[in-house]
């Protein structure tokens, strides 16, 4: 079956999105980032979905889901190179991505990562 | 024997055509800085030909006969291009309504036969020219709202620029009412000059917007959102003092959007995002 691939790159996992998601595949993406979160730790999730130029609500939900679990796992998730047509698409469907962080690009997302990072590891001395 | 309209009208072309141009010669709405007296012969002259060509004694009672459509034709164009010229609908009625009386004119003097006839003949004529002058005013408000859609167009195409005003800022000046359609434009505009020069901060400046209720408050909150989905933060800059009364008023909770005053402020905010300063140079000669 078809899986999309899942890359560790120190703290971070990368999820480039290449080809159109559909619903299976996206529960999948979900379930296995999960695990994949758990078993390495990572502290941050990138997803590109740059080359993703339909979404509906179901998948509006899953990486609103994926967001949101991270977090629980303490990770925080980045989704980086949205296309404008997407993010009407997601805004008149009315959802807003509460849980995720967004960024323009795959630097500029990783430049947030690494910021948000720092910030958390720095809270506690500052107590 | 039945008096026979359309024959004696077309025998009378030529009075009739001199008696609606007389009618509208002395009509004190004629336009004369509109439209040259020979140019309104031609154009009258053109008409009635299509409309006494077309005329016979069967289809005078009904304007919507195929005979008439060549006339139809004639008369909406003739509509249309006065609409544009910037006729009034009462100059353009008149135009019309001028031509029924040259036609009873003619008719009463020509006339042979009793009163009954004659009052038939006249109903009928009078008919036939309403007829006429319901196209002429369909057609004129359609050449009318033809202009106002054009000119709606216009606007929405010049109203909507994004200003790239520094390295990673774009501002958008909105002016004039938001509606569904515009935020839509403003919307796609923004997102993709966002992606286009790699912007990570947006100033949407709404100190033209003559009033915000609450589904324009809406439209903005939008905007903002699929920005921030974008991965670019947005600022609402230019909020007049009504506007945010209205706002509070309506119960619009702008609290999770960065708002500013004036576009000054917004672009001041703006460089603390990207850790910019703006300082005065302490060299004492100008380049």
């Amino acid at each position: 079956m078809d899986r999309i691939p899942i890359l560790r790159m120190g703290n971070f996992l990368l999820v480039t999105i290449q080809v159109d998601l559909y619903d299976r595949l996206a529960q999948n993406l979900e379930s296995d980032l999960v695990q994949m979160v758990s078993k390495t730790e990572a502290k941050g999730v990138l997803i590109d979905i740059s080359a993703l130029s339909i979404v509906d609500s179901f998948m509006g939900r899953i990486i609103g889901n994926i967001g949101s679990v991270s977090k629980i796992m303490d990770a925080e998730t980045v989704v980086v190179g949205m296309q404008p047509a997407v993010a009407i698409t997601l805004i008149e469907l009315g959802l807003e991505l509460k849980g995720v962080h967004t960024a323009l690009n795959v630097e500029r997302g990783m430049q947030l990562l690494k910021e948000k990072i720092l910030v958390e590891d720095s809270e506690p001395d500052d107590e | 024997m039945q008096f026979e309209i359309a024959k004696t009208l077309q025998k009378k072309r030529k009075q009739v055509l001199e008696f609606w141009m007389q009618n509208q010669l002395k009509d004190e709405s004629l336009r004369e800085d509109l439209m040259s007296n020979d140019e309104l012969r031609k154009e009258s002259d053109e008409l009635l030909n299509s409309l006494l060509d077309a005329l016979t004694d069967n289809n005078i009672a009904d304007i919507q006969s195929s005979d008439f459509d060549s006339l139809t034709e004639i008369i909406s164009g003739i509509s249309i291009t006065r609409a544009r010229q910037g006729f009034s609908p009462k100059e353009t009625g008149n135009y019309i309504f001028s031509l029924r009386e040259a036609l009873l004119q003619t008719l009463h003097n020509d006339f042979k036969g009793d009163a009954n006839d004659l009052l038939n003949a006249t109903l009928q004529v009078v008919k036939l020219v309403d007829g006429l002058a319901a196209v002429t005013f369909d057609t004129f408000i359609k050449g009318r709202e033809e202009v106002i859609l054009r000119q709606t167009d216009e606007i929405t195409e010049i109203s909507t620029p994004v200003i790239r005003v520094w390295d990673g800022i774009l501002a958008l000046p909105i002016i004039g009412t938001l509606d569904s359609a515009r935020t839509q434009v403003v919307m796609e505009n923004l997102l993709v000059e966002i992606v286009n020069s790699g912007s990570s901060i947006a100033i949407l400046d709404i100190s033209g917007v003559p009033a915000v209720d609450s589904l324009v408050a809406q439209h903005l909150i939008k905007t903002v959102s699929a920005t921030r989905l974008m991965g670019a933060e947005c600022i609402i800059s230019g909020i007049r003092p009504e506007i945010a009364q209205t706002v509070v008023h309506l119960g619009i909770d702008l609290s999770n959007i960065v708002t500013k005053a004036t576009l000054a402020s917004a672009l001041r905010y703006a460089f603390t995002l990207l850790k910019l300063e703006v300082k005065k140079s302490t060299k004492s000669e100008a380049l």
